[in-house]
């Protein structure tokens, strides 16, 4: 015990239990774009690689949707929708808002061009461009919102700042696989499936090996409403997959089904990461802890200097 | 010392900072007021809190300056605190230090907190809109008639001092009295100080009287007193608003090691090209697996 100083602060000491940061003040919007954008991201990619034909032409539709969906979500969880022209004013590399911005109107304009002749047949010298633009640009639309939340003071997104792109990629992956099997009559969806099996795996692993990296860290996204909508990610993802692998092929029923089923997991997987960051950010322990860890690892020195005697 | 801002050329001018000395504080919220009168900012909380004297709790849209109230019985010492005593005795004869603990064990610590107008600013990093820009003076200020309300610096700051507004839309912020430093003046806060516990200057000054008054205190036995984000290499590279607390930061609500969220930018990046790669691949293994 120190003399004139009072007590030591005990560990996880706080003023008044207050948070350090503050609450996101991101709507239910975000998450609902992170799952459309990636759904549109990836279905770029597997309409561009499957050629022409019906698988193609589906996910050119999905890719459309979703391409159309995202800007009306993301403007009007805008504090100012009406100033939503104000994210061109400038491209900023340290702004993965900024990057993603342009990101997005570009995919949305290749994208109308490549659906539009998938569905019309018309203009196709245009969507000979629109094409492999839509599906390039359509990788990194679905994984930079993993670097855009782990870009924050937010515990839960900036430490798994190494993952949670792979955790995006992972969940356009099985959401486009899964739409494409929604859409598509059986025999023309073997990709769909594979890209739903595949993509399942990819989300339930690296989901699980964010939380390893994370530790006690990661207790947010298990916990409450993030931990209720984890699960049920998991259950609905998992659950679905089996179905579309196990009979997509011969039912057009289960396909449906089981792609449905595997949508609504992937959605859910957007919202509870998306829930977990309020979690973690409403905690001063979880803010403070990684901190002091951080300085007695020696790994920083702290904001703080006392005299040197 | 004085350290200037190097891009603006002919207007370039000192930088600008708020040292503020906590030891000195006795916690009457003239600064508050003198804020919120100046700044035109809208009321917030009115309520009792049940958290000491303290009630308008944190820094937000409508609280720019916010003063923290610790309010703490401690043990007394096995000798009934009589050494404590004579150490606390010692710091106000010697530092004029004599709000910060009572006879009866009851310790007070009182903290005028703001916006730290850091030197690596992860809100204006992450701002799309370059609504958050950097003054002449090296602070950080909030244009209102750009901001858009899209929420990134609200996470980004890891002090959670932005926030948004709630009938408006937009993030508002301590602005240091950009208007006021343009005429010459200081900022209102600081001019309504009556214990100096605010002081406004040129950084290095600052920096220099706040490195006086810590050796000062320290020497008359406040052990824990400590200079918060003073320096050029911690997590944020110091920062234009800086203080002397004499306790943990935690204590006072501050985080004990913040960092720039985009100090990481790159590997970040990284990151997200690599998982886009991967997703082309999958993507690829997905169309082309079957057909072998």
């Amino acid at each position: 015990m120190s003399s004139a100083t009072g007590t030591a602060a005990p560990a996880g000491s706080s003023y008044y239990g207050q948070p350090v940061l503050k609450q996101p003040v991101w709507t239910p919007e975000i998450p609902a774009y992170f799952f459309a954008g990636g759904l549109a991201g990836a279905s770029a990619g597997l309409a561009y690689l499957s050629g022409e034909g019906a698988l193609a032409r589906r996910a050119w539709a999905t890719a459309l949707a979703g391409a159309a969906i995202s800007p009306p979500l993301l403007i009007s969880d805008l504090g100012v929708p009406s100033r939503f022209l104000h994210m061109l004013r400038m491209v900023k590399v340290t702004s993965p808002m900024s990057v993603g911005t342009w990101i997005l109107s570009a995919f949305s304009l290749a994208t109308a061009g490549a659906a539009a002749h998938a569905l019309t047949g018309r203009a196709p010298r245009t969507a000979a461009v629109c094409r492999p633009a839509a599906a390039l640009l359509g990788l990194p639309l679905s994984t930079y919102t993993g670097a855009l939340i782990a870009q924050t003071a937010v515990p839960v997104w900036h430490e798994a700042r190494r993952h949670l792109p792979i955790v995006f990629a992972a969940g356009a992956a099985v959401s486009a696989g899964a739409a494409a099997t929604v859409l598509t009559p059986p025999e023309h969806a073997a990709a769909a499936r594979r890209l739903t099996a595949i993509g399942a795996v990819a989300e339930m692993a690296s989901m699980l090996v964010m939380e390893q990296r994370l530790g006690k860290l990661g207790e947010p996204y298990s916990a409450g409403t993030a931990g209720r909508l984890k699960r049920a990610a998991s259950a609905l993802v998992g659950g679905g997959a089996l179905l579309v692998a196990g009979a997509g092929r011969r039912s057009r029923a289960a396909a449906v089904a089981g792609g449905a089923t595997v949508l609504a997991g992937a959605a859910a997987a957007r919202f509870s990461i998306f829930r977990a960051g309020f979690q973690s950010a409403s905690d001063p322990a979880y803010t403070v802890a990684p901190q002091r860890a951080r300085i007695a690892a020696g790994e920083a020195r702290g904001a703080s200097r006392r005299s040197p005697r | 010392m004085t350290f200037t801002v190097r891009t603006y050329g002919g207007d370039e001018k000192p930088q600008m900072g708020f040292f503020t000395d906590t030891s000195l504080c006795i916690g009457c919220k003239a600064c508050e007021v003198a804020c919120k009168q100046w700044n035109e900012i809208p009321q917030s909380m009115q309520g009792f809190t049940g958290k000491s004297y303290d009630n308008t709790v944190d820094l937000g849209a409508n609280s720019w300056r916010h003063v923290a109230f610790v309010e703490q019985r401690k043990e007394l010492a096995p000798d009934g605190g009589l050494v404590e005593q004579a150490v606390l005795e010692q710091l106000a004869s010697a530092t004029g230090l004599q709000t910060y603990q009572e006879g009866d064990g009851m310790r007070w610590l009182m903290a005028s907190d703001v916006c730290k107008h850091c030197t690596h600013a992860a809100c204006l990093d992450v701002c799309p809109t370059g609504a958050l820009f950097r003054t002449e003076f090296d602070t950080v200020v909030v244009q209102e008639d750009i901001c858009n309300g899209c929420g990134y610096c609200v996470s980004a700051c890891p002090f959670g001092v932005l926030d948004q507004r709630e009938d408006d839309g937009r993030v508002w912020k301590c602005t240091l009295c950009y208007d006021r430093l343009k005429d010459d003046q200081q900022p209102a806060c600081s001019q309504a100080c009556p214990t100096n516990s605010i002081q406004f200057g040129e950084l290095g000054d600052l920096r220099e009287r706040a490195e006086q008054r810590l050796e000062q205190l320290s020497d008359a036995g406040a052990e824990k007193a400590q200079l918060y984000l003073a320096d050029d290499d911690d997590g944020v590279g110091g920062a234009h608003a800086f203080f002397l607390l004499l306790d943990e930061p935690e204590v006072y609500g501050l985080p004990p090691d913040p960092i720039d969220a985009t100090r990481d930018v790159r590997m970040t990046w990284g990151a997200a090209a690599v998982a886009a790669a991967g997703l082309g691949a999958v993507l690829a293994a997905a169309v082309f697996g079957g057909r072998r």
